[in-house]
């Protein structure tokens, strides 16, 4: 994004009635590629054994779920998105799509996944499904993201319940351990999100979103990054304690849990100029790809049977 | 005015094409997910 397109209105598109492209990215793939990915860790993790057609199926139903959360997120918000350089270029504020046409799309999709997960894995995760969709769209979208700095705080749960479902789709129910896999995400959120926001925190006051660098400033942002990245890289070690990862988990949740750490304070340190704004950048990058390590080890380490370190309570949870 | 006609009813049928395929892949999954479920059963109906 270049500074001009900071300031511009974004580019309308002369033929209105979206290319299926258009369609797609209103799904937020990236978003849904890591929602599908956290949730295949859960369905992987969780005890027995699923038929891999079952949990392909299982699996494309959270991918379009996901989709559907996204696509109702930039229907409700297409003023906001209008106003920011990141998102000025969605398919709603450009008019390609209109914001009916996503709503309608997002609600249909919704429907149909939460109903196709029910038929094909079990009515508990499509409960489970149902209930984070509309969590994310009523809770987050409509409801906290304008109103309080706590937004991501506690819209990230909507976020961090894909493994959870993975789980549920795979046993009929969520456990201790499928609750661990929730909370990473859930403190993981976070910090990965006021990085993004100490990024881009005049593209949110303009939007007039209450984000933490906006309303309380960077100084409290970077200090409250901080905390989180405190609790969240010894709870990222938890699974090692609970039988979900084994040796190999222990040792890179450490190493990775304290890298993420020294990215925090770098964070907290730098609070002037470009050095600040590159700690934050880092720390942003950085986080996607601890998240992202930390579940593909323990889906390994799952994959393999190895999920059981030195570490491990000698008792079950 | 006509090259915008055209494009609009390109993405028409685009869009109709993505639907049609869409659903003939969740056809497919329903077929293929009930003959998993339904597992050995299958072969021997209740029916003596």
């Amino acid at each position: 994004m270049s500074d001009v397109s900071l300031n511009a209105p974004p580019e309308t598109v002369a033929v209105p009635g979206g290319d299926v492209a258009e369609y797609l990215a209103l799904l937020k793939p990236r978003v849904m590629f890591l929602v599908v990915f956290t949730a295949l860790v859960g369905l992987v993790a969780a005890p027995g054994t699923v038929h891999p057609v079952l949990a392909i199926a299982a699996l494309i139903c959270i991918a379009v779920g996901a989709g559907a959360a996204g696509a109702l997120n930039m229907w409700y918000d297409a003023d906001i998105d209008a106003r920011m350089a990141r998102t000025a270029q969605r398919p709603v504020p450009r008019g390609a799509i209109s914001a009916d046409e996503a709503l309608s799309f997002g609600t249909v999709l919704a429907i149909g996944s939460v109903l196709c997960l029910g038929l094909m894995a079990n009515w508990f995760a499509a409960a489970l499904l149902a209930l984070t969709i509309a969590f994310y769209v009523v809770v987050y979208t409509m409801w906290l993201k304008r109103l309080t700095p706590q937004n991501i705080v506690i819209g990230g749960a909507a976020g961090a319940v894909p493994p959870m479902i993975g789980w549920a789709a795979a046993t009929g129910t969520v456990s201790f351990e499928s609750f661990v896999l929730f909370l990473i995400i859930f403190l993981w959120t976070p910090p990965h999100f006021w990085a993004l926001a100490l990024i881009r925190v005049r593209d949110y006051e303009r939007a007039g979103v209450p984000m933490l660098p906006v309303v309380s400033g960077e100084a409290e942002t970077r200090r409250q990054i901080l905390i989180y990245s405190l609790i969240l890289a010894p709870v990222g070690v938890l699974p090692a304690f609970i039988g979900l990862g084994g040796t190999l988990y222990a040792g890179a949740s450490v190493l990775l849990g304290g890298i993420f750490i020294l990215f925090a304070i770098a964070c907290y340190r730098q609070r002037v100029g470009a050095e600040a704004e590159r700690a934050a950048r880092n720390l942003f990058a950085y986080s996607v790809l601890y998240l992202f390590l930390l579940f593909a080890v323990l889906l390994v380490e799952q994959g393999f049977g190895l999920g059981s370190s030195p570490l491990s309570l000698p008792w079950t949870l | 005015m006509a090259n915008d006609d055209a494009e609009r009813k390109r993405r028409q049928r685009m869009r109709s094409l993505a639907i049609a395929w869409a659903l003939v892949a969740l056809v497919v999954l329903f077929f293929v997910v009930t003959i998993v479920r339904l597992g050995p059963n299958v072969a021997h109906p209740l029916v003596k």
